[in-house]
């Protein structure tokens, strides 16, 4: 149950997106920005890899298992990449480059100093940007907040794959501005 | 040194950030600015002390000790401040409600997880509302981001604390994304 008394249709963040909409609007903003607009050079299914594997490493279930249902069909609808990635990404079927920013969000995670010259001289010499870089460090560091707030909170995580599935397709259409469907709805 | 090549060098700790991508950078003053200085029933002095507590446990000296400067203009405590953060609040006024929330904030900073029903209806004994239990989750969830971005991108930050007492005068009172 909650520690707070929330909206009982919205699993997740978006139960706590409903509960304080002032604060839900530049939590919306930040991820629409650092993963669904459009970017240089990272593919949006690319950065969701980056939110899901962070999510996996701060085991937030809800977290882990949207942004792998997105990156799932930002990726050709391909559950398989997302699995890998979530195993060990040394060995999974994406770019070296990804391999190297992967290292880097698993080091913002553990704590950000333990982001070393040598992580991000490897990612220069795999092809990766300042940007890149700057991205992928931001986008660990984010979801090392939303998973602490999701978790923090005790919201509802259901335990249901073809809803993470459903609720997945939607965001990777729509991105994150749109309204969401009520989950109780689907369950019932 | 910066891990990455940053638009103006001068600019210490996240504000070299913030102005390296302002999209990003927008959506996070605006975060800071509701979570610290927005309509609460928590002063803006408690909140940046939170904010402050949770950036030292996370070894983020800029974010520290900016934030823990803004607490002390907030509260008109002297600079003192910043360091009776690191020591736990020994010499500073602070409710049992506020040592509560600084409990939580320390679980939320660890993981999310690690917050107990315990850990809530000790707050709520001490007169939390759920709104603040909830922004006190929000502030030391925010501070896990902000405090390994700082870090995560190697930023340069000046050392003494009295190098943050302007900074902190203009967090509080002119806020943030208004530098």
């Amino acid at each position: 149950m909650p520690h707070i008394n929330l909206p009982k249709e919205f699993p997740g963040i978006r139960s706590l997106f409903v509960y304080r909409p002032e604060t839900a609007g530049p939590l919306n903003d930040l991820v629409q920005t650092l993963l669904h607009n459009p970017h240089p050079t990272l593919s949006a299914g690319e950065r969701e890899l980056i939110a899901t594997y962070v999510s996996g490493l701060n085991t937030c279930k809800y977290c882990c298992s949207i942004h792998g249902a997105i990156a799932q069909h930002q990726l050709g609808n391909d559950a398989e990449i997302v699995k890998q990635v979530l195993d060990n990404p040394d060995t999974a079927p994406i770019s070296s480059k990804m391999k190297a920013l992967l290292k880097i969000a698993a080091h913002v995670q553990s704590g950000g100093k333990n982001v070393t010259s040598a992580d991000v001289e490897l990612a220069r010499k795999e092809g990766a940007t300042d940007i890149e870089i700057h991205d992928a460090v931001l986008i660990a560091a984010a979801f090392c907040m939303y998973n602490r707030y999701v978790d923090g909170l005790a919201t509802w995580q259901p335990d249901d794959a073809a809803l993470y599935d459903k609720m997945g397709e939607q965001r990777a259409r729509e991105g994150y501005h749109t309204a969401p469907f009520k989950v109780a709805e689907v369950v019932d | 040194m910066a891990h990455i090549k940053l638009l103006n060098e001068e600019l210490p700790g996240i504000v070299g950030l913030l102005n390296y991508r302002t999209d990003t950078g927008k959506a996070l003053t605006d975060l800071a600015e509701l979570l610290l200085r927005g309509p609460s029933s928590l002063s803006s002095g408690e909140r940046e002390i939170i904010a402050a507590s949770v950036s030292y446990w996370n070894g983020c000296h800029f974010c520290h000790t900016s934030h823990a400067a803004a607490a002390a203009a907030h509260l008109k405590s002297g600079l003192s401040l910043i360091d009776d953060i690191k020591a736990g609040l020994p010499e500073t006024p602070v409710s049992d409600k506020l040592r509560a929330l600084l409990h939580i904030a320390h679980q939320v900073q660890r993981n999310g997880k690690n917050v107990t029903e315990e850990d809530v209806a000790a707050a709520r004994e001490n007169g939390a509302t759920d709104m603040e239990i909830h922004d006190t989750v929000l502030i030391a969830a925010a501070f896990c981001m902000y405090n390994r971005y700082v870090d995560g991108l190697s930023t340069w930050a000046p050392g003494p604390n009295e190098a943050y007492a302007e900074m902190g005068e203009r967090m509080a009172h002119v806020g943030y994304g208004k530098f």
